[in-house]
């Protein structure tokens, strides 16, 4: 695509859904958001950025084969289920930690392992996704 | 507890991140083959569990049943698992041989472990919506796994292949919803109750018609057993071996658990279609393998016909028979894949696959004849091998309710598959190649044979073990078949145990 008005739209839209994607991931699981959506987003920003530059120059932006990424994420997402192991709850059970608070409504935010699960998922989605896309850019 | 049940599915999930990371390293085949050795270890302790405490049941997120994902292991579950790693050892084996590195780079170790994951996580899990994921899992490993490598066979195949299987995984998904709809639970275990205190029982009847066509596809019954002919001859062998004995098993398992757990309410209509089902399965697959000459189309329709054996053991649905479909279930994975290992290894040294243009096996190599007889005859039925006992079973099973004709059309296919099965043997082994050459593996290094006869020949030992001590696999059976007509035990450990 030449379009240099759509080049230059790009610019800003990539950046602007790539930074919604990290939003709807970091909202999720308390409030409509969370790892799929958010991969979801994330790959369209990717895909807009082919659109724009070719999907060769994508591949560089993304510095990873996307299957990569979509191996990584799943590795992670079973990594974090299997911090259940060690906490003696079944698997995927969720770990939280509350800061300054004892739950959803009191503490300032927490670190737990369904986070972690939801990253995996972003990156599997993501990964997935752009496998499939660029495969069809390039086809074409 | 839930660890036992979560490591057979975890450990392939685990290896197919490693391997897909390291594929581009020839370390990347022995992870393969050190993590199908771990999922072995790992369903060989949930097996120990299993013989222990009869049903072991664990629920996933820590969320009671029937909310959450249940994970639950009964003697036939259990049995299913561990048969499935040994499959998968055995393929990754033998994959050692036959996947040239350019596939290997393309990630074959990884979808291949993913699809172990699938079929086990199929055979594990306690929740319907669950089932369908795994299936999902499965179908989407498979298909690529079916087309990889390339070549326009394998892709004319693999959409013949994912158009079917989507068609049948639709209709499962609607019946999923519809019964989601009339009893509010998808869990397995809870499903049994809810589904009996359903008002309109037609429904019922209806939606058990849905899941009988949508596994049906699946298993590769009569008269929805098209793709699997016109698919499973263009992978690598090892794949087809690995599809023969395992995919459309899921597909009977599946029926047997739905059919015996949930669909219980219309025996008498549900269940004498799929003995006629099964009748019409066993005897379509064995004609159809009669006008094949390919070594694998006769094989791919020979499972067609032994398909029909397994889900005649749950239509009959006595003790007896169920017996005899959870044997037959185990002892034909063993031996398809073996089938499919040795039609491999026979292209290896004669070049090809088409009966008309091989031969002369027997006198290159009468190691290979004799690994071929032993599963050839095992799939006949012929006593002492393993096949005997399963047909044994069945046969009796049907004389036992006064069933003569299904006997009979059980007995007659046993022939039949003896003429497929002497026709391989008189094509392939016995007469000259046609090109007068005397077939040897020459062309290929000698590690190549070697990685692809120890999986042959550990099946082997397997199908003869078991021909001639089936004691205590048939008391086995007898126990999963007990538990199958009776899950007393399923139903109160889903839903009594306390995560």
């Amino acid at each position: 695509m030449n379009s240099i008005i759509f080049t230059a739209a790009a610019r800003i839209l990539v950046a602007l859904l790539f930074v919604f994607s990290l939003f709807m991931l970091l909202r999720g699981h308390h409030l409509p958001g969370g790892g799929f959506i958010g991969g979801l987003i994330g790959a369209v920003s990717f895909i807009v950025y082919s659109l724009a530059r070719g999907p060769a120059e994508a591949r560089q932006a993304l510095r990873m084969s996307p299957e990569a990424i979509a191996a990584i994420g799943l590795g992670i997402a079973l990594l974090s289920g299997m911090v259940s192991f060690f906490m003696g709850d079944p698997l995927f059970t969720g770990q939280w930690y509350w800061v300054g608070g004892d739950s959803y409504e009191t503490a300032a935010f927490s670190i737990n392992s369904v986070l972690i699960f939801d990253v995996g998922v972003y990156l599997v989605v993501l990964g997935g996704i752009l496998s499939l896309t660029y495969a069809f850019e390039e086809e074409t | 507890m839930t660890w036992v049940l979560v490591m057979p599915i975890a450990v392939p999930f685990a290896t197919a991140v490693i391997v897909y990371l390291a594929r581009n390293y020839p370390a990347g085949r022995w992870i393969s083959l050190a993590g199908s050795v771990l999922t072995l270890v790992a369903s060989g302790v949930l097996m120990a569990a299993v013989l222990d405490q009869g049903v072991i049941a664990a629920q996933m997120s820590n969320w009671d049943a029937p909310f959450g994902i249940t994970l639950v292991s009964d003697y036939l579950s259990a049995v299913m698992v561990v048969i499935t790693a040994i499959t998968g050892l055995a393929t990754a084996i033998y994959a050692l041989g036959e996947i040239p590195e350019e596939t290997e780079s393309l990630g074959f170790y990884a979808l291949f472990q993913v699809l172990i994951a699938g079929v086990t996580g199929a055979f594990l899990t306690g929740d319907l919506f669950n089932l369908y994921v795994w299936f999902e899992v499965m179908l989407i490993a498979s298909f690529s796994l079916l087309v990889i490598g390339g070549g326009k066979d394998r892709l004319d195949a693999g959409i013949k292949y994912v158009a079917l299987n989507l068609v049948s995984t639709l209709i499962f998904l609607s019946g999923i919803g519809l019964l989601y709809g009339i009893t509010g639970t998808l869990n397995l275990a809870d499903l049994r109750g809810a589904v009996e205190t359903v008002e309109n029982q037609g429904l019922v009847t209806v939606i058990a018609m849905m899941f009988m066509v949508g596994f049906g596809v699946k298993a590769a019954v009569f008269p929805l057993f098209f793709w699997l002919p016109a698919s499973y001859h263009t992978p690598y062998f090892a794949i087809s071996a690995v599809f023969a004995g395992l995919l459309t098993k899921v597909g009977v398992y599946a029926l047997m658990r739905m059919f015996t757990l949930v669909f219980v309410g219309d025996v008498g209509f549900t269940h004498e279609i799929l003995i006629w089902v099964s009748a019409l399965t066993m005897f379509t697959g064995v004609i159809g393998a009669a006008a094949q000459t390919d070594f694998r189309k006769i094989l791919s329709f020979h499972i067609i016909s032994q398909i029909g054996y397994m889900t005649l053991g749950l239509a009959l649905f006595t003790p007896l028979a169920l017996m005899g479909g959870v044997f037959y279930l185990v002892h034909h994975i063993i031996v398809k894949a073996n089938l499919f290992f040795v039609a491999g290894l026979a292209k290896q040294y004669a070049g090809h696959t088409d009966l008309n243009r091989i031969g002369g096996l027997y006198k290159s190599s009468p190691l290979l004849a004799a690994l071929f007889i032993i599963p050839a005859f095992s799939l006949a039925g012929f006593p002492p091998l393993s096949g005997f006992w399963a047909k044994y079973l069945i046969v009796k099973a049907s004389l036992e309710i006064d069933a003569w004709f299904i006997a009979f059309v059980a007995l007659l296919v046993g022939l039949l598959t003896i003429f497929s099965m002497t026709k391989i043997w008189g094509m392939a082994f016995w007469k000259p190649h046609p090109d007068g050459i005397d077939p040897t593996p020459d062309h290929a290094p000698a590690y190549v044979t070697r990685a692809m006869l120890v999986p042959i020949s550990g099946l082997a030992a397997m199908t003869i073990i078991i021909g001639f001590f089936p004691e205590p696999f048939v008391q086995f059976a007898e126990t999963a078949a007990m538990q199958l007509l009776d899950p007393v035990d399923y139903v109160t450990t889903v839903l009594g145990v306390q995560p």
